[in-house]
């Protein structure tokens, strides 16, 4: 049989990167193809090519035996390419029909009838005349797999599915996607998480810096070998000794409401948490139930409304009305998600990043800035956490995720924090960054700080958080004790479980 | 072989020159494609756009007489302008400035105290940074677009000077020409350069810039604008207020343009009339921007679009052309400026296809 | 009283018509995600090539072809601007807006303070003949019932129509549409042209028709009226119509007073739309998540297309 997709020789050079390294790939009709590979190996640039995003510098692509050169999405999807984003690509404020006929023929009235059937089918329930930002997440991914069916693809790429389904919503999309292969429709399966692969694909390719590394069958593979392939180096996580947790509240959030000043925003009902000196507190849930939201009240940048109830306090004093500024000098510490933009400034250079959060620490005198000073504290942090670039005077623009987010985390660690908040730490970041940001949050810890992570990846919060709780539409499930609890327990109450169950079956201490 | 854009990865210096200077060029070329189809030789046009006003003395101190009010509005406006506050009223802000320097002025108009001049000085900056400061006022309490409000401020402004010209502080002894009685000599500038009209409030200007560029290069507060117009966001989490950021934004470009109105009213003009600037206020913006935004470059870039207004006002006489000829030259530049902008932070990458 | 009713409605349907136009083109360039403040200087250059043309020419039609095209070539400066070469929006507006005041008094020179037969008004038969109400509606010239067409028209596309659904989804996330493979830089070009031409037909009729002279600096400010009027339209046609009546009936208002014998500085009464804008803006954008909801989300942001 001849295959449906045949990469040969596919190259992509980016200024700083080679991103694809002469690909070779062959994607049989009616099969699960995995993608594998670590974050940083170029599996997004290599979907990106063949959905005609972006076009390779050099190589072939045939298409059903046909040498074709792929130029827009439009002409992929002409082909019969679907794809499904990872960061997806729905318009917030059409409703689901709308959103759907801007890429499928067909009148809003046609369209909302087989929307709602094709649903049914495939186990993707969904109802058409919803506004996309009333959707959850999952349910916004059910939209964009629907929009993908409707045009009848023969390939379907999936770009990391899973990072934004609960476990059991991970079931029911396999479900789904078998579904789909046994009516003929090829997939292509992106994503780094083995024990997935090993469920659901039929063949894998696994991809390092950008070069094919291995073909193989997935099911005849155990977890380690498919990760000794992906990585080509055994990364030991860092020791964990358990908690010497005080008894103090550093942070504490009792029974707090909030509306966010963004109308898309989700509200916040009832919060209530704690972490102490000494621990490391993990929120697990998929994206968008509340994690943003929680977060900017914590750090300050948006203010409790007032007349909401509840109230959050450092170390026993109320800082409901203190912007971030305020809340610093109390001894907090924060590394939000968004690295370019938020956490630093992309046009800036890195000491003048470093500035950003430490001119306190004696980087000014008599309002003006201490160039000397805020130098020699950027290149502390470069050498502290092994951030490579040019020189503190590298723009921070130029650096690559993972280093940029190291100096963050320096940054943030260096001003010795008595309570450190993490969004989203070692996401996108390659096996060996990750692990050096996680070694630095737990010797934190070890040091006598509070520390709270709020991650999507569960095995990171298994792996160095001491409590847990889940977030899930606005709502924190009561705490557990990691040691005691297992993912299945979690994955439950990702999809709002605890919001039913009683609290006895909780331990909170 | 092919092109394509890339960000640079260090900011070049090399290239934030080349781009006014390229922007200049450029709109010479086009000023020469325009001169010829208006039947006029380029360069008769351009010998009375840049040589002729600096090649008498005369000349020089009309340059360096519109030099200053430009100078001094544009280095108040930068800083907004760093910030993404957009303070496109500047031509308000001056004629405030201008009007209350001129009330005090024919309030003591006997006076000859050598007080009444740095008082105007005061009043004058204080009047053009409260007009910018009710901008500030609605963005901060009432979110409304500082953009517009600026802009509808400063009409309100002109308006209030033609009432206050034909009414309150009109000439009682004048003609039924619509202006204040002439200020007495306390309430000017001395003249600096002789034959020329140049006046002390030069030195304002030159104070300004050697401020802006402490203010700029070397303190938190100007690095807290920086960084929130960057990237708002950086600046929220940093803790850095945006109200804050939008009152220092357009209280110091008001201030600036106000002091610019007393030197126009206490310097050349000597009274209050219904012309006070051609212009200036809006003129200053694309200064600002020619010169990077830079307290440096806004000197050259100054000095630059005063040339181009005599420049204007001399081809006007001497080879005819129309006198929207200089309007027309800042639209171009800034046109011109922005379009090479895109190279001071990108530059282009040859891609060779290998097969 | 009654005539001053007629004059006072049939007015403001004409002094709102400039603004109408240039309006709702605004919109449409808006919702494409593009914030264009050059349209004081379109409106200039539209209504100093309207009165030459016509002038020259002596056909009213021409002159608002041809300042429609005029005005829509200025916007293609500042769309090459914002579009190709990623120019900040509002720095690239007040760029090309004082480039049209410049090219506006340059175009118009030989025509300075001179007047112009208006646009004649339609006869409508016997309509036109109604005691008050054919005085009021019907006895207007043709530009002003097409601007009543206009506000429908638009409202239509942005709500109603494909093309609309394509234009909203380019203005709240071009790398979406870009994504599902609508070509995000042409739309926002095609929906630039449409805001000039709109302006400069604006600009014509405010000289073929409102007030029929040329004098430089006649648009005075009418086109920075005109970005506050989608502000306060919250960026719906049918509010933003009301709104340039409203605006329609506060020009009016200052010979209307002085027909009342009332004595209040002239100064204070030109400078009141200015005052009004303001104070309408104030009202409007008191409740941020109001804007929010309703402004294009990309609105003002530069894109362009990752290789």
């Amino acid at each position: 049989m001849s295959a449906l997709l045949r990469l040969r020789g596919i190259t992509k050079v980016y200024p700083s990167v080679v991103a694809s390294d002469r690909i070779d790939l062959d994607i049989q009709p009616g099969e699960i193809h995995a993608i594998l590979g670590e974050n940083g190996a170029g599996k997004s640039t290599l979907m990106k090519l063949i959905y005609g995003v972006s076009q390779p510098d050099e190589g072939e692509i045939q298409w059903q035996g046909q040498t074709v050169h792929i130029r827009s999405p439009a002409q992929a999807r002409q082909l019969g390419i679907g794809m499904v984003f990872q960061h997806f690509s729905l318009f917030e404020s059409l409703t689901v029909a709308q959103n759907i006929s801007l890429a499928v023929k067909g009148s809003i009235r046609e369209l909302s009838a087989r929307v709602e059937e094709t649903g049914a089918r495939f186990g993707l329930p969904i109802k058409a005349d919803t506004v996309v930002h009333s959707l959850s997440v999952g349910e916004r991914q059910r939209v964009e797999i629907i929009r993908c069916i409707l045009q009848n693809p023969k390939l379907l790429i999936m770009d990391e599915p899973t990072s934004v389904l609960p476990p059991q919503g991970v079931q029911q999309l396999f479900e789904t996607l078998r579904r789909l292969r046994d009516e003929g429709c090829s997939i292509l399966y992106i994503s780094h998480k083995l024990e997935e692969i090993r469920q659901l694909c039929d063949k894998a390719t696994v991809l390092r810096a950008g070069r094919v590394v291995a073909s193989a069958d997935p099911a005849s593979h155990s977890n380690e070998s498919l990760a000794n392939l992906m990585i080509g180096r055994s990364i030991e996580p860092p020791p964990h000794a358990p908690a010497n947790a005080g008894d103090a509240k550093r942070l504490l959030i009792q029974s707090l409401d909030h509306v966010p000043t963004d109308p898309f925003g989700t509200v916040l009902k009832g919060i209530s948490l704690h972490v102490s000196p000494g621990e490391i507190v993990g929120i697990a849930g998929v994206s968008g139930n509340g994690q943003n939201e929680l977060m900017r009240l914590v750090s300050g940048e948006e203010l409790h409304s007032a007349h909401h109830a509840g109230e959050l306090s450092i170390d026993g004093t109320c800082v409901d009305r203190l912007g971030p500024l305020q809340r610093r000098t109390k001894g907090l510490g924060f590394v939000p998600e968004e690295r370019l933009g938020r956490g630093a400034v992309p046009e800036l250079s890195l000491s003048l990043n470093g500035l950003l959060t430490a001119y306190r620490h004696g980087l000014t005198r008599l309002g003006m800035i201490r160039f000397g000073a805020a130098r020699k504290f950027a290149r502390q942090c470069i050498s502290d956490h092994d951030v490579r670039c040019g020189g503190e005077q590298s723009l921070a623009g130029s650096l690559s995720g993972g280093n940029l987010q190291k100096f963050i985390v320096g940054r943030e660690i260096a001003l010795q924090p008595s309570l450190l908040v993490l969004s989203q730490p070692t996401w996108g970041l390659d096996v060996g960054a990750a692990s050096n940001i996680r070694r630095a949050l737990l010797q934190l810890r070890d040091s006598g700080a509070a520390v709270l992570v709020v991650s999507e990846e569960l095995e990171e919060l298994f792996e160095i958080s001491d409590r847990l709780y889940v977030m899930f539409d606005g709502h924190l499930s009561p705490s557990l004790t990691t040691r005691d609890t297992s993912t299945t327990q979690i994955g439950r109450w990702m999809s709002g479980e605890f919001l039913q169950e009683t609290i006895t079956g909780a331990s909170d201490h | 072989m092919a092109y394509r854009l890339v960000a640079r990865t260090e900011t070049s210096l090399r290239a934030q020159l080349l781009v006014p200077l390229a922007a200049i060029t450029l709109t010479l070329l086009a000023g020469s494609v325009l001169f010829s189809l208006l039947g006029k030789s380029p360069l008769a046009a351009f010998h009375a756009f840049f040589v002729e006003p600096l090649s008498t003395r005369y000349g020089i101190g009309e340059v360096l007489l519109k030099t200053g009010p430009l100078l001094l509005i544009a280095q108040g406006l930068a800083i907004g302008f760093r910030a993404r506050v957009w303070n496109i009223g500047a031509e308000g802000q001056l004629l405030a400035g201008a009007m209350a320097a001129s009330a005090l002025a024919l309030h003591f108009d006997t006076t000859e105290s050598v007080w009444l001049l740095p008082a105007m000085v005061c009043i004058g900056t204080l009047a053009g940074a409260a007009w910018a400061g009710i901008a500030a006022w609605l963005r901060t309490a009432y979110n409304a677009n500082e953009i517009l409000v600026t802009f509808m401020l400063s009409s309100i402004a002109l308006q209030l000077l033609y009432y206050l010209v034909s009414g309150p502080l009109r000439d009682p002894m004048g003609l039924s020409f619509p202006q204040s009685a002439l200020f007495s000599d306390a309430a000017l500038f001395a003249p600096l350069l002789e034959h020329t009209r140049v006046n002390n409030s030069l030195y304002l200007s030159f104070g300004a810039t050697i401020l802006a560029w402490i203010f700029v290069q070397r303190s938190l507060s100007g690095y807290k604008l920086l960084i929130g117009g960057l990237a708002p966001q950086a600046a929220r989490y940093a803790g850095f207020s945006e109200k804050k950021a939008v009152w220092l934004g357009l209280l110091i470009g008001g201030a600036a343009a106000g002091m610019a109105g007393v030197g126009e009213v206490a310097g050349p003009l000597g009274l209050l009339q219904r012309s006070i600037s051609p212009g200036y206020g809006f003129a200053a913006i694309i200064v600002a921007f020619l010169g990077g935004l830079h307290p440096i470059g806004i000197v050259f870039a100054a000095f630059f679009m005063a040339l181009i207004y005599v420049g204007g006002d001399m081809s006007l006489v001497s080879v005819g052309l129309p006198n929207s000829s200089a309007t027309i030259f800042q639209g171009m530049l800034l046109v011109f400026y922005l379009a090479c902008y895109l190279f001071a932070n990108h530059r282009l990458q040859k891609v060779e296809i290998r097969h | 009283m009654l005539d001053s009713l007629v004059f006072l409605i049939a007015g403001t349907l004409a002094a709102a018509t400039p603004l109408l136009f240039a309006a709702l083109g605004e919109t449409v360039v808006e919702k494409a995600g593009v914030l264009n403040l050059s349209i004081e200087g379109m409106m200039a250059v539209g209504a100093a090539t309207a009165f030459t043309v016509a002038t020259l020419t002596g056909s009213h039609v021409s002159g608002f072809a041809i300042a429609a095209l005029a005005s829509a070539l200025l916007s293609t400066v500042f769309a090459i601007l914002v579009l190709f070469f990623l120019a900040n929006h509002v720095a690239a507006g007040l760029a090309v807006g004082i480039l049209g005041l410049g090219l506006s008094a340059l175009i118009g020179k030989n025509h300075e303070g001179q007047t112009i037969s208006p646009l004649s008004d339609l006869d409508m038969g016997w309509l036109s003949e109604l005691p008050l109400l054919g005085k009021i509606l019907f006895s207007h010239d043709p530009m002003l019932y097409l601007g009543i067409v206009m506000i429908f028209l638009v409202w239509w596309l942005l709500s109603h129509s494909k093309l609309g659904l394509i234009i909203r989804a380019v203005g709240e996330s071009p790398d979406a549409a870009s994504a599902i493979g609508y070509p995000v830089i042409l739309i926002r070009f095609l929906a630039i042209l449409f805001g000039g031409a709109m302006a400069g037909i604006g600009g014509a009729y405010l000289v073929l028709s409102y007030t029929p002279l040329w004098a430089e600096g006649l648009v005075a400010g009418r086109g920075w009226i005109v970005v506050a009027l989608v502000v306060f339209g919250m960026w719906r046609p049918l509010r933003i119509a009301l709104g340039a009546y409203l605006f329609g009936a506060v020009s009016l208002l200052e010979l209307f007073i002085q027909g009342m014998g009332f004595s209040i500085p002239s100064q204070l009464m030109s400078a009141m739309p200015y005052i009004v804008t303001i104070v309408i803006l104030v009202i409007m954008s008191r409740n941020p998540r109001l804007i929010q909801l309703n402004h294009p989300a990309s609105l003002g942001q530069s894109w362009h297309r990752n290789a």
